[in-house]
């Protein structure tokens, strides 16, 4: 086998141009491949990032009527749904892969808020439980979180995030400023900031709009406080943290599902529960790109396919000039099978080398597409080892009609020509 | 102990429709030690015969027994395996590998025979040197001259030790100096034992073995002997 292999080389060296016109089928296939598989994971991987926030994963459950979510702005507190208690959220604790479960209520347009003169518009207001800044990653950053006390007292508190110190505050620290809501008065207490990186906690398509269109903020106090600025037993909001993006799904389908058979009185009822599950929309996202690359890629294997034709070409037109060779190498008392593994190999190796090549031009490629037109790519392992390993399959499955050939020399024929 | 032996071997090629018989009811024993020409004009039948020897053909007809062993039915791969252990092959042309060193070429049908790296190529080192070729070892057969290759062809056919010589009209492309001294290396491998057997159309040539048969239109005449120095058939 090493014999063949440093035979096989020998043989690809002392044919240069030959060769590399033979390999430049393959070259130009595995590249396309590779140049497509890495623009299509970097996609993929930025849709996924943008859509569900790197490492945060988090599902929100949300009541809906009619498929569409229940919103507490318009509405009134809806017939035959039951507040969430404590023990529905510890059961909610109980189903696999989740870590956290956070209530919240919350209005998605804040409406008669003010700070002095300035009306905060545009951002959205939360009621929310102790749990609620741990599990979306916020920390504190200046100022003090909430309390037992705030929340056993029902204290007039607020926590606001940068946006609202930017826009309804002017980038002056808040903390222990007044704010008025629906004509109360709430004390800031501190601000919130993400915790771990810039990028948005985006939960449904409506927050990804929202933080592309607005960036005014929002507001949250303690859940305890909520029914004194607008109504009490309004329908609760649930956000989990689930241990993997890839439980996300499973985990907010099985809290809908629970949610809506406690929590809904009445079968034929028009409420129900629904995860917004970014997982899902994100893969719709991604098998749409995908798609579309996927039949770029079938064109790219028909010119694996064509290289692999070239390939049986030119091994054909060897064996034929390596008669001689091989008439001589039977009658030294080559077997069969040591002449068609010399040939199987130097094919292999040959169409190895292209694949070899069409990695690095398909990863260099790559990287210029990249860099010119501002697509994210990832190269993938997986697909460079697959891409290689095809091409030896490749070598092999068009070098064995001629390697058969070679085998099947009748010496005597073999040795006449020479 | 006879080496070779054949009984009626027919071959028959078919041309167009009709067979033709290109060797009719060869009989030739050929004993260990001796060393035998084979004579004929183009188309006589004797490279057939040759090849039949050779193993590189199969007989339509008759037996033939190698060193003991029929080889009637045999595998192409069994076949292989005589042609490595038992036979050497010396041809017109070389048939030098272009790539490889005199070395390789020689060590070749050692690496066939299973031999392992290190052997192969003491071995080849000692075959080269026998022949004279030790300074040229690590030629290629294009920096060498036509008789230096028939010599590093003669090596490679040594080296597996093999129980005999079959030589395809050995000087054919050789002038008459570089002939001569191929001539000389075969008597000299004849003294010590070798059997070989030899095809030539050249009087001259065929004159350097002990013994010598016609084969004409795919019969084969009784050798005469040359110098009555001959075993008798």
């Amino acid at each position: 086998m090493k014999e063949n292999i440093s035979l096989a080389f020998q043989g690809i060296w002392s044919h240069k141009m030959r060769s590399v016109l033979t390999m430049l089928g393959i070259i130009i296939g595995i590249a396309a491949i590779i140049t497509i598989v890495s623009t299509i994971q970097g996609t993929n991987e930025q849709i996924k990032e943008n859509l569900i926030g790197a490492g945060n994963n988090v599902v929100t459950v949300s009541l809906n009527q009619d498929g569409r979510e229940y919103d507490m702005s318009w509405q009134d507190v809806p017939d035959g749904v039951k507040v969430i208690s404590e023990q529905t959220r510890q059961e909610l604790e109980q189903i696999p892969h989740v870590e956290k479960v956070s209530l919240y209520n919350s209005r998605q347009y804040a409406q008669q808020v003010f700070y002095q003169n300035t009306e905060f518009s545009g951002g959205q207001l939360y009621g929310i439980d102790q749990n609620y800044l741990s599990v979306y990653g916020y920390q504190i950053k200046s100022g003090r979180g909430f309390t037992q006390a705030d929340y056993d007292q029902c204290r007039k508190v607020v926590l606001v995030d940068e946006g609202v110190v930017k826009s309804l505050f002017g980038g002056v620290n808040p903390v222990g400023k007044n704010l008025e809501i629906q004509s109360d008065v709430f004390t800031v207490v501190g601000v919130v900031a993400m915790s771990e990186s810039f990028t948005p906690t985006i939960n449904s398509m409506k927050d990804y709009q929202m933080y592309m269109s607005s960036t005014t903020g929002s507001i949250y106090m303690p859940i305890r406080t909520w029914p004194t600025a607008y109504r009490f037993d309004e329908p609760q909001n649930v956000a989990i943290k689930v241990d993997g993006t890839d439980a996300m799904t499973d985990a907010g389908k099985a809290a809908a599902d629970l949610l809506t058979q406690q929590q809904i009185q009445g079968t034929d009822s028009k409420f129900d529960y629904r995860s917004q599950d970014m997982l899902e929309q994100a893969q719709q996202l991604q098998s749409l790109s995908q798609s579309t690359n996927t039949q770029l890629i079938w064109i790219a294997s028909i010119s694996l396919l064509v290289g692999g034709i070239g390939v049986m070409n030119i091994m054909l037109v060897s064996v034929t000039e390596r008669t001689a060779e091989i008439g001589l190498k039977k009658a030294i008392g080559a077997k069969k099978r040591r002449i068609l593994m010399q040939f199987l190999t130097e094919s292999a190796v040959l169409t190895s080398l292209g694949g070899v090549i069409g990695v690095i031009s398909g990863v260099i490629l790559a990287q210029l597409i990249s860099g010119m037109m501002q697509i994210p790519v990832s190269i993938s392992p997986p697909a460079i080892v697959v891409s290689v390993v095809f091409s030896t399959a490749i070598g092999v499955i068009f070098g064995m009609l001629p390697a058969v050939k070679a085998a099947n020399l009748n010496p005597i024929e073999a040795l006449r020509r020479n | 102990m006879a080496i070779l032996k054949l009984f009626d071997i027919c071959k028959d090629y078919q041309q167009g429709k009709e067979p033709v018989r290109v060797l009719k009811n060869v009989n030739l024993t050929v004993e260990e030690g001796e060393y035998l020409a084979i004579m004929g004009p183009s188309g006589s039948g004797k490279t057939t015969l040759m090849n039949i020897i050779g193993c590189l053909d199969v007989p339509t007809s008759g037996s033939y027994e190698l060193d003991g062993r029929d080889l009637k039915d045999l595998s192409d791969d069994e076949l292989a395996d005589i042609r490595n252990q038992k036979l050497g092959f010396v041809f017109q042309n070389f048939h030098l590998l272009p790539k490889m060193t005199a070395l390789d070429n020689v060590a070749l049908p050692l690496l066939y025979g299973g031999v392992g790296q290190k052997e192969r190529r003491e071995r080849a080192a000692e075959a080269l040197k026998s022949v004279g070729l030790e300074e040229r070892m690590d030629f290629l057969p294009n920096q060498l001259s036509g008789g230096q290759c028939q010599r590093v062809a003669i090596a490679r056919a040594m080296v597996g030790k093999p129980k005999l010589l079959l030589a395809d009209e050995p000087t054919g492309a050789l002038d008459t100096k570089a002939g001569n001294q191929i001539m000389e290396i075969f008597r000299a491998l004849s003294n010590e034992g070798m059997t070989i057997l030899m095809i030539t159309h050249e009087p001259a040539i065929a004159a350097c073995a002990d013994k010598i048969y016609h084969i004409l239109d795919g019969e084969l005449r009784t050798g005469e002997t040359v110098g009555g120095k001959s075993h008798e058939a």
